[in-house]
């Protein structure tokens, strides 16, 4: 068995999924490090997990100032080098606003806050394999003011996740995650963090954290 | 000296605000309303007295932080 994957959970000043998703990642396997938001210098990571929340309040724009915070520096350079990168709801706007990731999320259709589960099938996939295949369909819970998906019209995405029966926030093409062109950054509205447990309603979430952890584990040993 | 920066999205994306309040100014009987598009406005005040410093500096500071060129325009107005 190989160690288990080693991922860091980046805190903003406003993150509120921070321990959810380090929970999440535990439960599928994971050691956990919890990384503030200032540490420009990374502990030796498999891989990267960026939470949901309001980070800085989400001034500005949802992301815009996180994308210049000292952590997302070194995040930038390690998705540079193949470490895995997963942005959650928040976490996927800071990708974007990073351009880590291609697009932009926008306030929801009818401007209210979508708390609800929703089913995604999968599309493409990067280096997340696993039980994670073309066509499975997740049931995951979304929750967010501004997750209507705007494409960038120079860098098409390569889609990830669309909402299964039409999105719940007006998202182009019922987008629900992207991946990046290397496919080690992913990002996504959905909480896969929040489908983690039976009592909760659904473990989809962790086909997708599994799928994560595995690929983490996959690019630490291609660097040996 | 200040400078006023209007951020904006850009006319394809869809402007769910603005479509709210031009809804809203129909139902009040304003059928004259042909369409709102909404935005922000960033008042910047800047160590220079020179117009064009300050216009290219604010232009700087939208294309690095105030606006996302992916989904927004904007205007500078010295």
């Amino acid at each position: 068995m190989p160690k288990p994957a080693r991922i860091g959970v980046v805190m903003f000043p406003g993150s509120n999924d921070d321990r959810d998703l380090a929970r999440g990642f535990a439960l599928c396997g994971a050691e956990v490090e919890m990384i503030w938001h200032k540490d420009a210098r990374l502990p030796e990571l498999d891989g990267i997990g960026i939470p949901g929340g309001f980070s800085y309040g989400d001034y500005l724009r949802c992301g815009a100032m996180a994308r210049f915070s000292p952590v997302m520096r070194s995040v930038v350079q390690l998705a540079a080098m193949g470490r895995p990168v997963l942005g959650v709801c928040n976490g996927f706007q800071i990708l974007c606003e990073s351009g880590l990731l291609p697009g932009a999320l926008v306030r929801n259709r009818d401007l209210r806050f979508v708390c609800v589960d929703t089913r995604v099938a999968v599309e493409e996939r990067g280096l997340f394999r696993g039980e994670l295949t073309p066509g499975r369909e997740l049931l995951i819970p979304v929750k967010h003011g501004e997750g209507a998906y705007v494409p960038d019209a120079e860098r098409k995405p390569r889609v990830a996740f669309r909402y299964v029966g039409g999105s719940p926030n007006g998202s182009t093409d019922d987008i629900a995650g992207i991946v990046s062109d290397a496919g080690n950054v992913i990002g996504l509205m959905p909480h896969p963090e929040h489908a983690v447990e039976a009592l909760l309603g659904s473990t989809d979430g962790g086909v997708l954290l599994r799928a994560f952890l595995a690929a983490c584990v996959d690019a630490r040993q291609a660097r040996r | 000296m200040k400078v006023r920066v209007l951020v904006s999205l850009k006319p394809g994306v869809l402007d769910a605000q603005g479509r709210a309040i031009e809804h809203a100014l129909k139902d009040l009987g304003y059928a004259q309303v042909q369409g709102v598009r909404t935005g922000k406005q960033i008042v910047l005040d800047l160590a220079t007295d020179d117009a064009e410093k300050a216009r290219a500096l604010a232009r700087e500071l939208c294309e690095k932080l105030l606006a996302n060129p992916v989904i927004e325009q904007y205007e500078i107005l010295v």
